[in-house]
């Protein structure tokens, strides 16, 4: 852990012999989260044969492979990284995904639904939820299934969304994949049960308690990269109403007029036709976080997917999308 | 260049630092001085708990705009609306599982449990309360102390929640009057002694017109309290009152190379610095931390709840599941131990049941060898009985196969906790906090110390049936293999307290390597008949010594 590295890096002079002085009376916001994300990380690698972690390329997993970096030092990261390319990915995301990957020397592992892709599924024709059932949910079972992996970190903060506010660290799923709400194990102090049946997994949080927030505050400290379209600059979008949606895919056509130039950047990142940007002139991470503080909108807002019917994250967690 | 040093250098050139981002940069300085507070809410449906913490999380301007006008219905906000969770629950009206919530003011950020105050969720109150630095019980101002306040007081108290914030809650229809505060806080000082509860708080509020939640109220000039909000600022961690020595759960050995032996764990208790004297438990050897290696650095002092690496001045082998613990002040070393448990399965606790049991960093077998008692925590007694049903609580006597590194719950929460796992079904069946530990280290059982071994016999069949069939006498498990090529998983087994006979049909002595991960010795055998080889057993504590009696755990 990072220790009073986080919170007084810049103060804090090192040793001659090159360490760190450490007298701080008490530990920061960050620095407790951070020591809670390590013991997760370590302890699922300690009981679990083969786990992997969920890559979406975003923020959350840039700070999550930070952590796994940490956890293990100096040992390398004793796990793959699994994306699930939904083939709608903005292309500077899969350009940041191979690069960075590849640099940290992890192994990469990418899946895709390729027969829905080959039959022309994209939320257009599909809608958003059958799209997302094929090209995410399907695709990520599947990838799981054939790795054989038991257990998946994923990203998720129980602050994003109302049904992940109740989600458990270790998360289990059945031998189908599916979570079922309403069954879930008690979760108390750090100790978890890693216990699991033939086919059987679990998914695992390790940044559950971190906040929007918190994760920002973290790239800063830690200097983590981003993809760059987090960041604000001139991009060609359709606008529609409130909507800022961007120009990527052929499917996705706008109206005359409505594509225009707009100094924007998004919020999180998924699949270009599903996530809209919004305006921003927050070309730096340091400005990212005061929008933030700032801002009376949920991170989740501009994510389609969210609000094609009343509770619909609760039911595809159900299915077993993350 | 790599990505950082890209995204970096594009800050340098200017393209992107400027005047806003120092004075961003100042905001965050004050960000970073905010600790962490978790803290429980426990309340029945029409106690009106998801309105306070609607109201809490609206006045402390902690909503988004967009989730306000998902609950707003002809210009009224329904604050209970704000915080109730999943599909099901919004059909029922009523919240049924544990959700968290995460606010922030200026001083502090907050982590919210928030819990049903069913009676048939008694486990979820547990499992909010097991990590909380305060717990909120909420009171009617109508209705005084119920039963159901008692449970929750009860449950913060067994959890060992330092804080109760009792919230007296609408006031507004009690006229805002200070007698009926008086008495409620008079009955609820008498319940905190009784609950030896270190510090309750009473607050009177309403949180439907938002009085004492946030702001101080104007219409309850004779209070001169904090509001609610006011005291979750100020109230300590409870990880800033624990005082315990070192303990080191190792979560997991870091060998990325020959010359580097790591140990990866989160410091339970205490304080470590390079130089410190520790002993490893349970093998007992002890040594001096070299370093406290992390990403960032060495570190010249650690303590909980951070998450590092320690490497030893002696090269030994530790493995997951060991402690590495202050020399001065260790850990109990315990096989039978009185705890509490929150009972969490349908089918009850009963005496002689067989569950695993995970204490820190270490799974073993447990043994249920006595239900003392059921606490009755709606009026506080404790009655005899011979089972523990779902959502019980009770004090129970636990056996372990092997030695737990323990301290009691009151001396550290983390070394003092367990839970039972059903191994016919993997739930989580209990949860328990030791209350107090009825064999010494001195008197542990042999069990305790019997480390097992794994025998190499070669070509000696009669060897092997000779020792198997004076084994299986004991009270020892017996394991007769010929597999070959997996030394490393029947080291494994021993390490369980097993003696394992590996057979082969390759020549050479027989050799015996002791399962004690803390010390595993490989010994040569001169003598061949198997009563040399049964004392040389428990000379080297491979297998109990004496009256086998004593142990019953091994089973």
């Amino acid at each position: 852990m990072t220790a009073t590295a986080i919170a007084d890096r810049s103060a804090v002079p090192l040793h001659e012999d090159g360490k760190r002085a450490t007298a701080v009376d008490r530990f920061n916001h960050i620095q407790l989260l951070e020591a809670e994300s390590i013991h997760i990380l370590r302890e699922v690698v300690a009981e679990f044969q083969n786990p992997v972690m969920l890559y979406s390329i975003g923020k959350d997993s840039s700070v999550m492979l930070r952590l796994a970096q940490k956890a293990f030092y100096p040992a390398p990261i004793p796990f793959p990284l699994l994306h699930v390319d939904t083939g709608y990915k903005f292309d500077e995301m899969l350009e940041f995904r191979d690069r960075y990957t590849s640099e940290l020397g992890v192994k990469l592992i990418v899946w895709r639904n390729e027969e829905a892709l080959a039959d022309g599924a994209n939320p257009v024709r599909l809608g958003t939820q059958r799209c997302c059932g094929l090209l995410k949910t399907q695709a990520l079972l599947d990838g799981l299934r054939a790795h054989g992996f038991d257990a998946a970190f994923g990203g998720a903060r129980r602050d994003e969304e109302k049904s992940r506010a109740k989600e458990r660290i270790f998360s289990f799923r059945d031998s189908t994949g599916q979570w079922d709400p309403k069954n879930q194990r008690p979760e108390l102090w750090n100790l978890f049960n890693a216990r699991i049946g033939l086919r059987e997994s679990i998914r695992v949080f390790p940044l559950s308690n971190w906040t929007e927030l918190d994760i920002w505050h973290y790239i800063h400290l830690e200097k983590i990269p981003i993809v760059p379209l987090y960041l604000a600059k001139e991009r060609r979008m359709l606008v529609r109403g409130d909507s800022l949606i961007p120009v990527e895919q052929s499917f996705v056509q706008g109206l005359p007029g409505e594509e225009q130039w707009v100094k924007c950047r998004l919020r999180s990142l998924g699949c270009s036709p599903c996530t809209g940007a919004i305006r921003s002139d927050a070309d730096t991470v340091p400005k990212i976080i005061a929008e933030l503080m700032a801002v009376r909108n949920s991170e989740r807002a501009n994510r389609i997917i969210d609000h094609d019917q009343d509770g619909s994250m609760e039911i595809k967690k159900r299915e077993g999308y993350f | 260049m790599s990505f950082a040093e890209e995204q970096l250098d594009a800050a340098a050139r200017g393209m992107a630092v400027d005047d806003l981002d120092a004075r961003i940069e100042e905001q965050l300085e004050a960000e970073r001085g905010k600790d962490l507070l978790r803290f429980s809410t426990a309340g029945s449906v029409d106690d009106g708990k998801s309105t306070l913490i609607g109201r809490l999380l609206y006045d402390s301007r902690n909503v988004y705009d967009d989730h306000v006008r998902a609950v707003t219905r002809d210009a009224a906000i329904d604050f209970a609306q704000l915080t109730d969770g999943l599909r099901a629950e919004r059909e029922q009206g009523i919240t049924i599982d544990v959700a968290y919530r995460y606010f922030s003011t200026a001083k502090r950020k907050f982590i919210i449990a928030d819990t049903p105050g069913h009676e048939q969720y008694t486990r979820n109150m547990a499992t909010g309360a097991s990590t909380a630095d305060v717990a909120i019980v909420l009171v009617d101002a109508r209705k005084g102390i119920l039963d159901q306040t008692r449970r929750h007081a009860c449950i913060a108290s067994l959890l060992g929640i330092p804080t109760v914030i009792a919230a007296i809650n609408k006031m507004d229809l009690m006229e805002f009057s200070q007698e009926v505060f008086e008495q409620h806080r008079r009955d609820l000082e008498a319940l905190a002694q009784r609950l030896e509860i270190p510090e309750l708080i009473p607050v009177p509020v309403s949180a439907l017109e938002g009085d004492n939640i946030v702001h101080r109220s104007q219409r309850m000039p004779w209070y001169t309290g904090q509001s609610l909000l006011g005291l979750l600022e100020t109230v300590p961690l409870a990880i800033e009152r624990a005082h315990a020595g070192l303990r080191f759960p190792v979560q997991r050995v870091l060998r990325p190379h020959q010359d580097f032996r790591g140990f990866a764990g989160q410091i339970a208790a205490g304080t470590v610095r390079p130089g410190d004297e520790v002993v490893a438990l349970p093998s007992g050897f002890r040594t001096r931390v070299r370093s406290i290696s992390t990403w960032d650095g060495e570190l010249d002092v650690a303590r909980a709840p951070q998450s590092v690496v320690l490497t030893l001045e002696d090269e030994r082998d530790i493995s997951r599941g060991e402690m590495i613990a202050s020399a001065s002040a260790p850990p109990h070393r315990t096989t039978r131990f009185e705890a509490t448990v929150v009972w969490m399965h349908a089918t009850p606790l009963r005496a002689g049941a067989t569950y695993l049991l995970k204490h820190t960093s270490q799974t073993v077998r447990a043994h249920v060898a006595e239900i003392r008692s059921r606490i009755d925590v709606e009026h506080l007694e404790e009655r005899g009985t011979d089972q523990l049903a779902l959502n019980d609580i009770g004090r129970v006597v636990i056996e372990t196969s092997r030695p737990l590194l323990a301290d009691t719950y009151r001396e550290s929460r983390s070394t003092g906790s367990l839970i039972l796992i059903d191994s016919a079904d993997n739930a989580t069946a209990g949860a328990g906090m030791i209350r107090s530990i009825t064999d010494a280290a001195e008197t542990t059982t042999t069990v305790a110390q019997a480390s097992g071994a794994l025998i190499t016999l070669g070509a000696r069949p009669h060897l092997a049936a000779e020792l198997e069939s004076a084994l299986l006498g004991t009270n020892v498990l017996v394991l007769r293999t010929r597999a070959r090529g997996v030394r490393a998983e029947l080291l494994a087994v021993a390490r369980l307290g097993a003696v394992v006979l590996a057979e082969s049909d390759t020549s050479g002595p027989v050799l015996l390597t002791t399962g004690d991960a803390g010390a595993a010795e490989t010994h040569v055998l001169a003598g061949e008949q198997a009563t040399e080889i049964l004392n040389e057993l428990q000379r080297l504590g491979a297998i109990p010594t004496g009256d086998t009696d004593d142990d019953a755990v091994t089973r």
